[in-house]
């Protein structure tokens, strides 16, 4: 028995995943792991999608691309900067963070559904995905959606399988939607502010007409010495110098924002999106998801329950990348606490195994969502082969 | 030669204690809110897709999120079907009842729940209708984007139901990329809520199956919308071609030149002159398709954009470029292409269909809708979303000739089909209701579609909501 799978094609991969049902071997699904130690650990053999690669088709005019589920990110980027286009949800890349290595994948991107700092103008991973391929715990080949941006035939599977972490099926094929890059973009930058009246800033900018396509806050000690208050402008160069003077006016009492332009604009975003302020340290990483006025709520609550916690904001202040000394359970309780009122909820991206195994990784759901989520696997997975626990116990 | 769409046989169990069901029923809303006299229950026989009606048992018409529980709990235990309604303006017979099932209408939710500006939220109940949404906060600077040709009517819930679009959806999507959060109650009563104001909610993106699911898996009673903050100026423009395939290429050009207008609308002569009687748009009437492109932005943003996007429909042979002068002449533009289906209502019965297809195939499936059409013998207006390629051919015929009713929906079928061989799907924003129904073998393989209907059975095991549609009544697992 092999305990690394490796399909090099679709029929391949059904034919090994039947063979794994009918034997109830668990199946640790990946592309180019790059994820690995986010969510529970998974005993089963490793079935990697990163041998099914290759771009399908892809027309710019139609601004869509399809690819093999284990093409690399990379090489799909670079296809779309040939054309003059992009994901339109700034894909992160997580390996500084998480510490590991391997070729992240454009099918792991769609099944953690892991979206950028765009992503509350443009939509998530999984608003961008038109259509999917995947293999399901019977060993059956699946499609659901198309190549079209309006589609509402049936049911929307690809919403559930994209973020399921693996957990309904293996992926083999994606297609998504891509926009053009914009002709220019500006970073404005003030300085010194604190978290409310920062967020309060970013939430005025996001309500305005001048479309920000990325709004983030970062306190003193994050990335500078000084809080830094991001807004970034994307447009033909024309509506930038005009965007960027009306925002600037409507914001007037906040001060005079740095403008940054070029590489260095590209960098501050890079490490904003990839969460790299919190590389290489030996604590615990979170997402909090909230309405962004609550972010800064969120933090103090958190701030006042565990000692040395740290953070900064994304998406206009509703992303929150929190570091917490790891200790025994990551702070989990105490946060989780701290943010239920609020109606959001926290996710823990990187901690030891230990401590993984002992917090629920994904914020536990009411009963009613549970048993709806159990079903789900069911459909999907009867055998309960594909990344067992990863998510939550039993699914 | 095509059937007529069926529906599931009645359950003779139910039919049987109507007297009984509805003395219960009576006891579980407000008075008033239980309709139950024939000639009461007429308006609800039918929706939008008007070729076919049935009668149902009751219609319910409660004003909270318990009361719909209470009303669900109670069929769930007796093994009553439930169809819910919205306004009722389906096109695809999504919201047509049985004769053994009680219809859920949240025509009395009409409330706007709370407006948050900060976050740019709103919540309403599911019955509020789409245009008041944005009517509520436009004085405010603000608008909610998914803009469906009935948005007077329909309401957010049916749109919630259908992943509804709109005009504008080029630049800011469907229902299901503006919605935040939903309460909804399941087939037992159990009341859940989904998402919030938060961007994304924890584990399997349940909203996400839900939006589209044609009220298959539950009942939304209020939902959590993206406001959006309004432009600072809109400007519809009139591009008139000599051709259809001058238009479609211009279409394929501005989008690959990496403009993307917040709306590309077509219109070929047929329609251009319906709407244009109705409406007195200023249509061109010497033109064989017309094109609506809007852009937004600054005045000068507008000006350099529209500069770009004329210079494209120059290379492609543009007769007539009108630019709209003030904002009565472009709210005239769109009435005109809002109320396409209205107009064409006036002139003939229609079927409206409702296609994808890429973009690169648009003039391919025009020529073939034609050419389907006139072998049925029949005759067609094409006005539809150029921009992401979603076609709505409509087909014009007598409702009360039986033979032309039969050959409308037979043309509309090998539309269908056109438009999924050539790499599109059977409906883009209409949903697939009963009209589609038969048609989903074409699109999906059998494993397709029984991986969809074993995550419906997860929802509603007994397939007591809205049972008719969506899934061929046979090979139903």
């Amino acid at each position: 028995m092999a305990d690394i799978y490796e399909p090099e094609t679709e029929a391949d991969a059904a034919a090994m995943i039947a063979d794994a049902a009918r034997e109830g071997r668990a199946l640790a699904i990946s592309g180019g792991n790059t994820r690995a130690g986010f969510g529970q650990k998974v005993d089963g053999a490793a079935f990697t999608s990163k041998r099914l690669r290759g771009i399908v088709a892809y027309n710019p005019s139609e601004m869509t691309l399809t690819a093999h589920a284990g093409t690399p990110v990379a090489e799909i980027e670079a296809e779309l900067a040939d054309n003059g286009q992009m994901m339109a949800f700034e894909p992160a890349d997580h390996r500084m963070m998480m510490g590991t290595e391997g070729v992240p994948t454009i099918g792991g991107l769609f099944a953690t559904n892991t979206s950028g700092p765009r992503r509350f103008v443009a939509g998530a991973a999984r608003d961008s995905l038109l259509g999917i391929r995947f293999v399901n715990g019977g060993g059956e080949v699946i499609k659901s959606g198309g190549r079209v941006m309006k589609n509402v035939t049936g049911l929307d599977l690809v919403k559930l399988v994209a973020g399921s972490c693996g957990t309904l099926g293996f992926l083999t094929e994606v297609t998504f939607r891509v926009l053009p890059k914009p002709e220019r973009i500006l970073t404005l930058t003030w300085r010194g502010l604190s978290d409310e009246t920062a967020v309060a800033l970013l939430c005025t900018a996001l309500g305005s007409p001048y479309e920000p396509f990325a709004a983030a806050h970062l306190p003193a000690g994050i990335g500078a010495e000084q809080p830094s208050t991001l807004l970034r402008l994307e447009n033909f160069s024309d509506s930038i110098d005009y965007r960027s003077r009306e925002l600037v006016a409507l914001l007037a009492a906040h001060g005079t924002p740095e403008r940054i332009e070029g590489e260095a604009s590209v960098e501050l975003w890079r490490d904003v999106r990839d969460a790299r302020v919190f590389a290489g340290t030996d604590e615990a990483v979170w997402r909090l998801s909230v309405a962004p006025t609550d972010g800064p709520k969120a933090t103090a609550a958190i701030a006042a329950r565990v000692p040395g916690a740290r953070w900064f904001y994304d998406w206009g202040g509703g992303l929150v990348w929190l570091a917490v000394p790891a200790g025994a359970d990551a702070a989990a309780d105490a946060i989780r606490t701290a943010i239920r009122p609020l109606g959001g909820h926290a996710t823990l991206v990187r901690a030891p195994a230990a401590i993984r195994a002992s917090v629920p990784v994904f914020e536990p759901l009411p009963e009613p969502l549970m048993r709806l989520t159990a079903g789900i696997k069911t459909s999907f997975d009867p055998a309960g082969i594909f990344e067992p626990g990863r998510m939550y116990a039993g699914i | 030669m095509t059937e007529a769409i069926a529906f599931l046989p009645p359950r003779a169990d139910v039919l049987a204690r109507r007297a009984e069901i509805l003395g219960d029923l009576r006891e579980l809303v407000p008075p008033g809110r239980l309709v139950e006299e024939n000639n009461a229950l007429v308006p609800f026989e039918t929706d939008g897709f008007i070729a076919y009606r049935r009668r149902p048992l009751a219609v319910v018409l409660p004003e909270t999120t318990a009361q719909v529980a209470a009303v669900m709990k109670y069929c769930n235990r007796y093994g009553i079907p439930v169809v819910p309604r919205g306004a009722g303006t389906s096109l695809s017979g999504g919201a047509i009842p049985q004769e053994d099932a009680v219809v859920l209408g949240l025509s009395a939710m009409t409330r706007i729940l709370d407006v948050d500006y900060a976050n740019r939220t709103a919540t309403v109940q599911a019955g509020v209708t789409n245009l008041s949404i944005s009517d509520a906060v436009g004085s405010d600077g603000f608008f909610y984007a998914p803009d469906p040709s009935s948005q007077l009517a329909c309401t957010i819930g049916g749109n919630i139901a259908m992943n509804s679009g709109g005009a504008h959806c080029l630049k800011y999507g469907v229902t299901t990329n503006n919605l935040l959060g939903v309460k909804m109650v399941l087939f037992d009563g159990t009341v859940i809520e989904l998402g919030g104001k938060a961007l994304d909610a924890s584990g399997y993106d349940l909203l996400g199956i839900v939006c589209g699911s044609e009220g298959q898996l539950g009942i939304v009673t209020e939902a959590t919308v993206r406001l959006i903050a309004k432009p600072e100026g809109q400007r519809p423009v009139l591009f008139g071609f000599e051709t259809s395939e001058g238009a479609s290429a211009c279409v394929t050009d501005v989008i690959a030149a990496g403009l993307i207008p917040v709306a590309i609308e077509f219109m070929d002569k047929p329609a251009i002159e319906i709407c244009e009687a109705f409406a007195h748009a200023g249509y061109p009437l010497d033109v064989e398709a017309l094109l609506i492109v809007e852009v937004e932005g600054s005045e000068a943003e507008m000006d350099a954009m529209l500069k770009a996007i004329i210079e494209i429909a120059r290379r492609h042979g543009v007769k007539t470029v009108k630019e709209c002068q003030s904002a009565t002449e472009a709210a005239l533009i769109w009435k005109g292409r809002k109320s396409a289906f209205g107009a064409t209502g006036r002139i003939a019965d229609y079927i409206c269909m409702d296609g994808t297809v890429p973009l690169s195939q648009l003039t391919n499936v025009l020529r073939g809708t034609g050419e389907i059409v006139a072998r049925h013998g029949l005759r067609v207006a094409n006005v539809f979303h150029a921009g992401d390629g979603n076609m709505h051919p409509l087909i014009l015929y007598n409702i009360n000739d039986p033979d032309e009713a039969r050959r409308a929906e037979e043309a509309g079928n090998d539309i269908l089909k056109l438009c999924v061989d050539a790499g599109g799907c059977l409906t883009g924003e209409h949903g697939v209701g009963i009209e589609k129904r038969d048609l989903m073998t074409h699109q999906y393989s059998k494993p397709d579609l029984d991986q969809q209907m074993a995550v419906r059975a997860a929802f509603d095991p007994d397939w007591l909501l809205n049972p008719s549609k969506v899934f061929p009544l046979e090979g139903r697992s």
